[in-house]
């Protein structure tokens, strides 16, 4: 599937799927690289997502309809890319009702022990599909079904920074205190956004994340707070 | 050397032209709300395009200089005065060390841009001085002016007065209509619910900031409550649950998943940004290859725009 539309006046959005699924992500993925190539400085920002590209040009430079068809060349051009493997990182989390406010809720809910929802929060090797909403925030799946969890009806003020969190069939930590409506289920002690580092972020689009269950002596030890 | 900030007023923010290249890990644009102004006011004062200025929202500021140097101000009309004597915006002043600078409450639009020769210098961070707040990046320690920052500048003795006549200024009204590229999810939107959109008045809410001017009117209706998350460009009007509009500005989240009914015109939101709540809204659907027509023959007109110089009396 290829469909390209307008988004605005200096932007374009490319789709290439309707789901969430480690191909899709795949060609995602090639596509950025083949749109950067072929767009050179006419281009001034990408956003890969779970199925789409929004592709940000400089309309003083260029216009909607060569962008298009140089989009649409270096696109179909790609041959059928396997999933590539991406890096792996592994993110220790300190799950802990103390940590994860909503843990035994969400374990209540599904039918399952706390240690359940641990286990199958771990034993998943997750996808990063998209970085937005806020610096660093990596959105990863898929989330198994069992241990999946809707938005909380009303969003917390205030989500500590490292929350690890589950809503529908996502997870994600986020990499600073802000409002947020997951089930928050422990903490990481990773900084997923540090403006001074390099690079600034642990992970990029399409790299592969496990999640390691540590001990709360563990994840005081690595830097993290309770606060 | 710098400007000292002893009120910032409502909302006082370091801005260059945005952050650009850095969505990949989530950063936003910031930047000016209304780059035309911000535009003119480094033009005016003869500096690089994009120079970092103040962003003035509803005005109530006071500056001190702490070097001899030229100041502009641009944008809604806030009553300038330096030393207590009047002066008008759209003009380039010198201004000595010991100046006091203040800017009244704005009475029609709310943002202004207040800028120094050379602009200030303010290290970047992601290629720009832009402070978004909610990223807590950029400006001073990612933050709005707080009394008693300084505001690096430096020493500038030669500048010619340039002003910008009161004909050639723009007129900041209640109302705006935005030109608007129907464009993402337009499909899950009956032509009923377009026609309803294109044809009504909405009214700015309380809920507007940087982020977003959130509208309220006759509620659109989608056919589907959500979409799998995507990027959203600058300008994106969203439609959630309740049917009311969003646009999205400067500061707005880099991917979502409300559905979009299309994107209003950078020219256009720069208006939009100079209403208070109350204002009238009305769209206007464009395609993609009026707005590139629009959009270049503003830029065209703009940098064409002569500036006169003013002589000291």
């Amino acid at each position: 599937m290829l469909e390209l539309h307008s988004a605005g006046e200096d932007a374009l959005i490319l789709y290439l799927g309707h789901e969430t699924s480690p191909v899709i992500a795949a060609r995602v993925q090639a596509a950025c690289s083949a749109i950067e190539t072929a767009l050179g400085d006419d281009l001034r920002d990408l956003v890969p997502s779970y199925a789409s590209v929004l592709i940000i040009y400089d309309p003083l430079r260029t216009d909607h309809l060569s962008v298009g068809h140089r989009v649409r060349t270096a696109v179909s051009a790609l041959a059928t890319t396997a999933a590539s493997a991406g890096r792996s990182v592994v993110l220790p989390v300190y799950y802990a009702a103390e940590s994860g406010a909503d843990l035994e809720t969400l374990a209540q809910r599904r039918g399952l022990t706390v240690n359940e929802v641990i286990s199958i929060h771990s034993e998943t090797e997750y996808r990063v599909y998209a970085i937005g909403f806020a610096p660093g925030f990596a959105y990863l799946g898929q989330v198994d079904e069992r241990i999946a969890a809707p938005r909380l009806a009303t969003p917390r003020q205030k989500v500590p920074r490292g929350a690890v969190a589950i809503a529908d069939r996502q997870t994600a930590v986020y990499p600073a205190v802000s409002p947020g409506g997951w089930n928050l289920i422990g903490r990481c002690p990773t900084r997923m956004f540090d403006p001074a580092a390099t690079p600034t972020m642990p992970v990029a689009v399409g790299d592969r994340v496990r999640f390691e269950a540590i001990s709360r002596e563990r994840y005081l030890a690595l830097g993290g707070d309770l606060s | 050397m710098s400007l000292e900030v002893i009120q910032p007023g409502v909302l006082g923010l370091l801005q260059d032209r945005g952050r650009f290249g850095a969505h990949r890990i989530g950063l936003t644009n910031g930047g000016p709300l209304d780059p035309e102004a911000f535009g003119y006011c480094n033009r005016l004062l003869e500096n690089d395009a994009g120079s970092t200025a103040v962003e003035i929202s509803f005005g109530g500021s006071h500056f001190r200089s702490t070097v001899d140097t030229f100041i502009c101000v641009t944008g809604a009309d806030m009553p300038l005065t330096i030393n207590n004597r009047e002066k008008p915006l759209w003009a380039v002043h010198p201004v000595a060390a010991g100046d006091e600078i203040r800017l009244g409450f704005a009475e029609r639009g709310c943002r202004s841009y207040l800028g120094v020769a050379q602009g200030f210098t303010v290290a970047p961070s992601f290629g720009s001085t832009a402070t978004v707040m909610r990223e807590q990046i950029g400006g001073l320690r990612g933050d709005r002016l707080q009394p008693g920052d300084l505001l690096p500048c430096a020493r500038i003795t030669e500048r010619r007065l340039y002003q910008l006549l009161p004909e050639q200024q723009p007129h900041y009204q209640n109302t705006v209509t935005l030109r608007v590229i129907p464009g993402y999810q337009q499909a899950h939107f009956s032509r009923l619910q377009q026609r309803r959109f294109f044809s009504h008045a909405y009214t700015v809410s309380e809920r507007c900031d940087r982020m977003g001017y959130r509208l309220e009117g006759p509620a659109i209706a989608c056919d589907i409550d959500g979409i799998l998350s995507e990027g959203i460009c600058f300008g994106a009007i969203q439609i959630p649950a309740d049917g009311q509009p969003i646009v999205l500005l400067n500061d707005r989240q880099t991917i979502g998943g409300y559905p979009k009914i299309g994107s209003a015109l950078t020219l256009d939101a720069a208006r939009l940004a100079q209403l208070r709540p109350g204002g009238t809204v009305h769209f206007a659907p464009i395609s993609p290859h009026g707005a590139h027509n629009a959009l270049h023959l503003a830029y065209s007109v703009a940098r064409r725009q002569p500036l006169k110089e003013r002589h000291l009396d």
